[in-house]
């Protein structure tokens, strides 16, 4: 094995472990965990077996097979852009939550005062 | 006749909430704002007009409004809950249409459809009908359920339907979230035919193909990778 083979697997694993604490801690469903692992699955799959991508390149009707720094550069990429994109929803999310119980105690409230006021 | 609840979400809309929550009153026993974050006086007139009034300290989208509203129905033990738009597209009798199909009993959801052929035409325009078949087709792709207009802002929810419903996103892409519903907690539903009023402010403040791509994508990312 190629010590690039063995950064590409090292970083999947450590990616799949990192979106399996986030569908342990309920930040995901077990769907999207699998879509994940699926995605990094594929990762390793091309790592292990090169011939893999010469197949598909030759599909495609691409002769040339892919540039290591630019097939590394796009994994990346990719990772860190789902990574972020993951990151603001989870944020968008707490963020709503909070500002809806903050909303909902002021009407909580505003109906207690109502309760409390006898109709003129 | 069981606890009618309207649940309009609002943003920046002085323009139109005032009569919309006059004509939402004739039909409901109680009208709930959602002011999402306004700059404007909509709380004000929603509350002069005769409405309760939730509001979010900032700017969170439909979806994120609808939850909130939603949940504020629940917490008045609503019957039914419908959900309007704030532009004034929707007429009060079409909110009690939907209101009487929910009460029937035998539906969780309802959605008034302004493409589904009723008693009246529809007055959609040309290019509303193209971004709606889109919406529906991917609505459909996504989730497997097929609806006449999945983008419909008018829509009942049983008081089961309300108590349960999770909406994960903040946007316009929370109307296909309704439809995932369908599927996740397998709600019988229906649409009854509705007709929409156009005019160049609701026309103004409606999707257009830029929000209605940015809302595609949610939508895939929201159903593959969470």
């Amino acid at each position: 094995m190629h010590a690039i083979q063995y950064v590409l697997v090292t970083f999947a694993f450590f990616a799949a472990l990192g979106v399996f604490i986030r569908f342990r801690k309920g930040g995901m469903r077990l769907f999207h965990l699998g879509m994940w692992w699926m995605l990094w699955a594929g990762v390793v799959v091309v790592a292990l077996l090169p011939d893999t991508t010469s197949l598909v390149a030759r599909w495609l009707g691409v002769t040339r097979g892919a540039d290591t720094a630019l097939y590394f550069a796009m994994v990346l990429a990719f990772y860190l852009l789902f990574r972020t994109f993951g990151k603001i929803e989870d944020l968008d999310r707490q963020l709503t939550r909070v500002v809806r119980a903050n909303a909902l105690e002021k009407l909580e409230n505003q109906l207690e005062a109502e309760k409390k006021v006898p109709p003129a | 006749m069981g606890k009618r609840i309207i649940v309009i979400p609002a943003y920046n809309e002085e323009r139109t909430i005032a009569e919309v929550v006059r004509d939402a009153r004739e039909v409901a026993t109680r009208v709930i704002v959602v002011d999402d974050g306004s700059r404007d006086r909509t709380s004000a007139l929603a509350k002069e007009a005769g409405a309760l009034v939730v509001r979010h300290a900032v700017n969170r989208g439909v979806g994120a409004a609808l939850g909130t509203g939603i949940k504020a129905a629940v917490m008045m033990d609503a019957d039914v809950v419908v959900t309007m738009d704030a532009d004034a597209q929707h007429r009060a009798v079409d909110a009690g249409k939907v209101f009487d199909r929910v009460e029937k009993g035998d539906v969780e959801l309802v959605i008034g459809s302004r493409l589904k052929k009723g008693d009246e035409d529809g007055n959609m325009p040309p290019h509303r009908i193209l971004f709606n078949t889109i919406g529906n087709l991917l609505t459909y792709f996504l989730f497997g359920i097929w609806v006449t207009d999945s983008q419909s802002g008018l829509r009942g929810l049983s008081r089961t339907a309300a108590s349960s419903i999770e909406l994960r996103t903040n946007g316009m892409e929370s109307l296909s979230e309704f439809i995932k519903e369908i599927k996740d907690k397998h709600w019988r539903y229906d649409e009854v035919p509705i007709k929409a009023i156009y005019t160049d402010y609701s026309m103004s403040k409606g999707q257009n193909f830029f929000v209605g791509v940015k809302v595609a994508i949610k939508l895939i990312f929201r159903r593959f990778f969470g």
